[in-house]
């Protein structure tokens, strides 16, 4: 029985538009009519010529391209910067044009009845002609203000759709739509003539402008739900960015990595997971940008390659802090264990920074990725945006089995969480916290391990110095509470020692606390004093 | 009106098969141009469903579709040609059979 039920569903026919077939579940529903909506320059065209373009040029499969709003002329120059070569497409047989733009030089008079038997019988010409398995019709309002009576143009292209389907074609319509949360279409017809609707919206969100693609209906078949970001990238034409695609994928690993600091490795209870993903946050100073150095140097000392993706600070006060810390960062890219991107957040969106980062780290494959700081990059776009990138960045980190590490800037400098953090903190799998610590008047440098997913570590809040040769970690701040609170209150020895005796001794002996093992937190208490 | 201008116009409709609408399309249009061009026309009748290349080739959409090649300029009137008024305004020629246009007939 349930091989009947295979046998009849829709077929899927894989566009190759990076990750649409993703989201499409395998692709555009085969020998099926499609309507593609979208407002003025949300990438309806693009979409429709790269559905034909990687089907000449990946999958052999031909395709026919009727214009009815530019011309065939201004589409193949305006494709070019795409990398497809449409002229010699056309030469070759892969791809036809129907040219069904307007010629403003001729006036066209309307006397009774007709109907767009011509069209049609020049694109069944076009298919024939190429053995065409693929069809765009860009765009049906177009054809709508060609001619003044409405009512005959719905009732031809109810025709042309139906026709496109007994062509066994698989066709891409696309539909100009005035608003991005409105109507589907102009004409309020165009949803009717396809089988499938999707949707291309290009909304101005707080000054920045998002592109999403949202599949709202394939008939018979599955796909999935909700806007996905994408953006058009030259020589690659549309890319659409999945975001659930990647995250149940992915594998997770035993195997540990040197945070670059001894310390830091204990209190992780032995170092970073290999595919994880950790978020370093704390305020201005604090020594964000040391862990990030010493997590690169930790790497190069094995030969390990790392990718670190700048955005607060310039190139050269990058390798000079580096330089201080004792990290040589020239010498590391010369030796080919370092690869630095440096650059201004703003020159991009954000869809664009996660396609180039993930650009760099296929070509550079690195075994390490350091952000700083996350905290810069949103500012570029809109909270969706960012979360999406955020989610889109990791998965695809841990998708590669490399560790990454990123930044977040708080934006007090006592205790308090950032924006970042709320929204990224359950994405990561560790969470390492910097704070400034203020203590009988003066400001010491606190850092805690608060989340570390699949292992023990410790909880406690130690104290850390940062001199040339990097970061040293201390002791706990035990007689201090309220430290992460941003309002440190010192306690005295009796209610220590009535607090730490109702509390489990053996938990805090296990998380790593090497000094706490050895003696009583009394002694220690008092040691300190 | 020399007889130069004979030949003046040159007309080309394009039908689709050999519908109703072409069959009728077809009527008014010979009996518009013999009533208003005795003698003076050339009409060709091309069916795009044999000829779909002659149909890209002129961008050819609805059809019927009427096209007044010559005399210039050029002309389209689409739909089955039942309003005269509007296939005289799309051929410039007023119903006392005399042009519009001024230009002089070509050799």
């Amino acid at each position: 029985m349930t091989d009947q039920v295979t046998s009849v569903s829709v077929e899927k026919l894989p566009t190759g538009i990076t990750s649409f077939d993703v989201i499409a579940k395998g692709g555009l529903p085969k020998h099926r009519t499609t309507l593609l909506s979208g407002t003025a320059g949300s990438g309806k065209t693009v979409f429709a010529m790269h559905f034909l373009a990687s089907g000449i040029r990946d999958a052999g499969e031909n395709g026919v391209f009727v214009t009815f709003e530019e011309s065939a002329a201004d589409i193949r120059l305006n494709m070019g910067s795409f990398g497809w070569n449409l002229e010699q497409w056309e030469r070759e047989g892969g791809l036809a044009f129907v040219d069904a733009s307007p010629d403003p030089s001729v006036e066209v008079i309307e006397s009774g009845t007709f109907d767009l038997g011509a069209l049609l019988a020049r694109v069944q010409n076009a298919v024939r002609k190429v053995g065409a398995r693929r069809v765009s019709v860009d765009s049906l309002g177009a054809v709508f203000s060609q001619f003044s009576d409405q009512s005959i143009v719905r009732r031809e292209l109810f025709r042309i759709a139906s026709a496109l389907k007994n062509m066994e074609v698989t066709a891409l319509l696309t539909a100009e739509r005035t608003l991005d949360y409105g109507p589907v279409a102009r004409f309020g017809v165009e949803e009717f003539i396809a089988d499938n609707v999707m949707i291309l919206r290009n909304v101005l969100d707080d000054e920045n402008r998002r592109r999403t693609i949202e599949i709202l209906k394939f008939r018979g078949t599955d796909h999935q739900k909700g806007e996905f970001p994408f953006t058009i990238v030259p020589q690659k034409g549309l890319v659409v960015i999945p975001l659930s695609a990647m995250q149940l994928k992915q594998k997770s690993s035993d195997i540990r990595i040197s945070s670059g600091n001894n310390d830091l490795d204990k209190m992780c209870g032995g170092g970073f997971f290999r595919d994880s993903v950790i978020l370093v946050s704390g305020a201005t100073g604090t020594g964000k940008t040391l862990t990030v150095t010493q997590f690169l140097k930790g790497g190069a000392d094995k030969g390990e390659r790392s990718l670190l993706l700048a955005f607060e600070e310039s190139r050269e006060q990058l390798f000079r802090n580096a330089i201080g810390w004792g990290a040589d960062f020239e010498r590391m890219e010369r030796d080919g264990v370092l690869r630095v991107l440096c650059d201004y957040p703003e020159v991009t969106g954000l869809e664009d920074w996660l396609l180039a980062i993930q650009q760099v780290v296929q070509e550079f494959k690195p075994t390490r990725v350091a952000l700083d700081s996350l905290s810069a990059l949103e500012r570029v776009g809109t909270t969706k945006a960012f979360r999406e990138f955020v989610i889109g960045l990791t998965s695809f980190i841990k998708h590669q089995e490399i560790t990454g590490l990123f930044t977040s800037t708080t934006p007090t400098l006592m205790g308090g969480a950032s924006i970042t953090e709320g929204h990224i903190s359950t994405l990561t799998d560790s969470i390492v916290l910097l704070r400034y610590v203020e203590m009988f008047g003066e400001m010491k440098r606190g850092i805690t391990v608060l989340k570390m997913r699949g292992s023990a570590h410790d909880k406690g809040i130690r104290e850390f110095n940062i001199d040339k040769d990097g970061m040293h970690l201390g002791r706990t701040f035990r007689n201090a509470t309220g430290i992460l609170a941003g309002t440190p209150v010192h306690v005295s020895p009796n209610d220590l020692e009535r607090v730490w005796s109702n509390l489990d001794r053996d938990e805090r002996v296990s998380s790593g606390d090497d000094e706490g093992a050895a003696m009583s937190r009394h002694q220690m208490d008092r040691r300190r004093k | 009106m020399s007889d130069a201008s004979a030949a003046a116009y040159v007309l080309k409709l394009y039908v689709t098969g050999t519908s109703p609408r072409t069959s009728i399309a077809i009527a008014n249009l010979r009996r518009i141009c013999e009533q208003e061009l005795q003698g003076r026309y050339e009409l060709v009748i091309i069916d795009v469903v044999e000829h779909p290349q002659l149909a890209e080739d002129e961008k050819i959409l609805a059809t019927p579709t009427l096209i007044k090649q010559l005399p210039p300029p050029l002309r389209r009137v689409i739909g089955d040609l039942s309003d005269k008024e509007k296939v005289l305004l799309g051929l410039e020629l007023q119903p006392t059979q005399k042009p519009l246009t001024n230009t002089s007939p070509r050799p």
